[in-house]
């Protein structure tokens, strides 16, 4: 709606992976959620528990397409540039030449593992917090002590794969978004063996970090490319119009590891808590446990913005500015308004949503009925 | 025939038939929608109608997103400027498939009256507005739109031009019958007569309607240019008409299910009959032809639409396959009288 020159310009290839998308995992998606549903006591246990499996499976193939599309939009492979003949409605436009480089876009994939793990971590947090809550209130205690063992193991092991492919996913932005490896790095200067300093505060307007304090030398080169001396370029080698935003890419990024690692420890201790059996006896942890839903959710945020704000001012890295993208027909009145629009829509599901969530949450464990 | 002409036809009939496809399957789950307030007297009777859609409602959606995804895919430039030009109409339809599907997932939430009074009013609103928008964007599709070569020349109001207007009070009156069909098949007891009585009603409105519909579309679209040139093609009309009188004689002869068949075969063929009309075009323009998007000036390449067709030839059966059997799951009716109030929504 708003992208009408960015539809044009790449719907060729960016188009396909979403009608894929609504093709094999939507309607799947949609169909058997109707059918987890409404089937108690219409379909065999056998099935309904089927049917749930299949949605998941469904969100996660979801997950892959979409993010094989963003993956693209971060690294444009398999497509050219081409000039349309004879056309009055475009001029110019990208066309993909080899599907299965944007099928097999590594970025597409490391964002996938590291965005659909992320997404785990956030449901083991919330079924940790949830049960820690009623643990607290010593509601049916050995169950919720059984969903919190299950799902602090779980959030431990998807926490490590998304430390992980955080590592792969820095290595291959070092490779193909030098721009914003700098600005995740806040990394002025050219230069090779690049240290990693625990406390920054960038500068733009001056081009440099006003402070920089305990400094591992040669880390970020380490990191980023997997060698101490490789060199990092810097935002000095990049026109200053073709810089993402230093400081939001740098403060996202950097809160989101900080968190993405509390995360990971928390989960640790949750583990290490619960094996001994100490949940009940801890209420100080627990509380900590409830509180701690809200943390994923910070997080994602972050990283959502570390991905979309590190890639601008390219809306599809190198090929299209956001700028030549938006729509030529619809005035900055009409943008408005809808952006207030949606916000406020989605700020009153949000509020109803929350709401549910807590109210049932709260209700603990109920049979469901069979017979209906 | 060129391979990238046969990919763009094949790909123009494959858009034909989600949307038709949509229509078809959503338009129940609209219909329901609006008549609810109407239909149903009790509780129960609100909750058997949100029963009844209840476990299709969503995947029947999904034809619309696929729809929209397909034409991204295969036309991206009638993408990209349908839903910039129709910004505020399809923004507005956005919104109520929202307000839609959220309104069913809630309503069962809560028990208290006041919640479920708000989400019942919300369903049915919501549910009118998307018959309406539907309408008024495709009648406005079938006219065409302003547009040249500086862009585009018209905003909401543009769109609520009297032929508009009756194309969304056509698709409201055909969702209408549809869902109270519907109703009437899925339901047992008084409101299953209360509704297949309405539709009977709602019938005589819809020939009315469709009647102005075709006098105004001679008026102000060149839909009939192509049945004109190729009158073979005018057995697509011709079979939405049967289809039409059979859902009424069918409901004369109390033949629910089979007047429910008929207007689904009603609902497909009067989409065909605007989109066959169309042909070549996706969106003409009203004011200068060389700006009209068509399959020609605005598909995706060979390779895309090459891609897309074998995707779409594998899946789409897998899909209408299990489709077919979760209907088959939730086949029988639903009595207002047994419903406990635990179910789901």
């Amino acid at each position: 709606m708003n992208w009408a020159e960015y539809s044009k310009y790449v719907g060729d290839i960016f188009g396909a992976p979403l009608a894929i998308e609504a093709t094999l995992a939507f309607f799947l998606e949609s169909v058997f959620i109707g059918v987890w549903v409404f089937g108690w006591g219409k379909v065999s246990d056998r099935v309904h528990a089927w049917s749930i499996t299949i949605v998941a499976f469904a969100t996660n193939l979801s997950a892959l397409w979409i993010l094989l599309a963003n993956g693209w939009m971060q690294n444009p492979v398999g497509a050219a540039l081409v000039d349309v003949v004879g056309n009055p409605l475009i001029t110019r436009r990208a066309e993909m030449t080899e599907f299965a480089a944007v099928v097999g876009n590594p970025y597409g994939w490391i964002k996938f593992f590291h965005t659909l793990f992320s997404g785990y971590v956030l449901a083991a947090f919330f079924v940790t917090g949830v049960a820690a809550w009623h643990l607290l209130k010593k509601n049916e205690i050995d169950f919720f002590k059984r969903s919190f063992n299950l799902a602090a193991l779980f959030g431990l092991g998807a926490g490590i794969v998304v430390l992980a492919t955080g590592d792969f996913h820095g290595v291959e932005i070092a490779k193909v978004q030098p721009s914003k490896l700098a600005a995740l790095e806040a990394v002025w200067e050219t230069q090779r063996g690049a240290g990693l300093s625990l406390i920054v505060v960038p500068d733009s307007a001056n081009e440099r970090n006003s402070i920089e304090l305990l400094t591992i030398p040669k880390l970020t080169s380490l990191l980023s490319y997997h060698d101490p001396n490789a060199e990092v370029k810097g935002l000095k080698d990049i026109p200053r119009e073709l810089r993402p935003p230093v400081g939001i890419t740098f403060y996202s990024f950097r809160l989101m590891v900080m968190l993405g690692m509390l995360m990971v420890l928390l989960s640790l201790i949750a583990v290490w808590v619960s094996k001994r059996d100490r949940l009940v006896s801890n209420p100080f942890f627990l509380k900590t446990m409830v509180a701690s839903i809200a943390l994923p959710y910070i997080v994602v945020q972050l990283g959502w913005t570390v991905a979309e704000v590190g890639r601008q001012p390219w809306i599809v890295y190198g090929l299209l500015k956001t700028s030549d993208a938006v729509s030529r027909s619809i005035s900055t009145a009409q943008v408005a308004t809808s952006f207030v629009a949606f916000t406020v829509v989605y700020a009153l599901l949000g509020i109803v949503d929350v709401y549910l969530l807590a109210k049932y949450a709260k209700q603990g464990p109920v049979v469901p009925v069979k017979e209906v | 025939m060129g391979m990238l002409k046969a990919l763009q036809i094949i790909w123009f009939v494959l858009w034909a038939v989600l949307w038709a496809v949509y229509f078809m399957l959503d338009g129940f789950v609209l219909g329901t929608g609006m008549l609810q307030p109407f239909l149903a007297k009790t509780e129960n009777e609100r909750l058997a109608t949100v029963q009844s859609v209840g476990p299709v409602w969503n995947g029947n959606e999904v034809w619309l997103i696929t729809a929209g995804g397909a034409t991204f895919a295969a036309f991206p430039t009638t993408y990209a400027l349908m839903f910039s030009y129709l910004y505020t109409a399809l923004l507005l339809l956005l919104f109520s498939l929202i307000i839609r599907g959220v309104s069913l997932e809630f309503r069962g939430k809560v028990a208290a009256h006041g919640w479920k009074k708000i989400w019942d009013t919300a369903f049915a609103v919501s549910s009118f507005l998307i018959a309406l928008l539907l309408g008024v964007a495709f009648g406005n599709i079938f006219e065409g739109l302003p547009m040249d070569a500086s862009g585009y020349h018209g905003n909401l109001l543009t769109l609520l031009n009297p032929y508009g207007l009756i194309s969304g009070v056509l698709f409201v009156a055909l969702f209408t019958v549809h869902g109270a069909i519907y109703a009437g098949v899925k339901t047992s007891g008084e409101i299953s007569a209360r509704a297949l009585n309405m539709a009977g009603k709602a019938w005589l409105l819809l020939m009315a309607v469709a009647v102005v519909f075709l006098a105004h579309t001679a008026l102000a679209t060149h839909l009939f240019d192509n049945y004109v040139a190729a009158p073979q093609l005018s057995v697509i009309p011709l079979a939405a008409v049967a289809a039409l009188v059979l859902i009424k004689l069918f409901l004369i002869r109390h033949q629910a299910l089979k007047a429910f068949a008929a207007s689904c075969i009603a609902i497909v063929m009067v989409t065909f009959t605007g989109v066959a009309g169309l042909f070549p075009n996706m969106i003409p323009s009203s004011i200068d032809t060389a700006y009209s998007m068509t399959i020609y000036n605005s598909s995706s390449s060979r390779l895309t639409l090459t891609i897309m067709t074998v995707v779409a030839l594998i899946f789409v059966p897998v899909v209408i396959a299990y489709k077919i059997w979760v209907y088959r799951l939730f086949s029988e009716k639903i009595s207002p009288e047994t419903l406990s109030g635990k179910e789901a929504y």
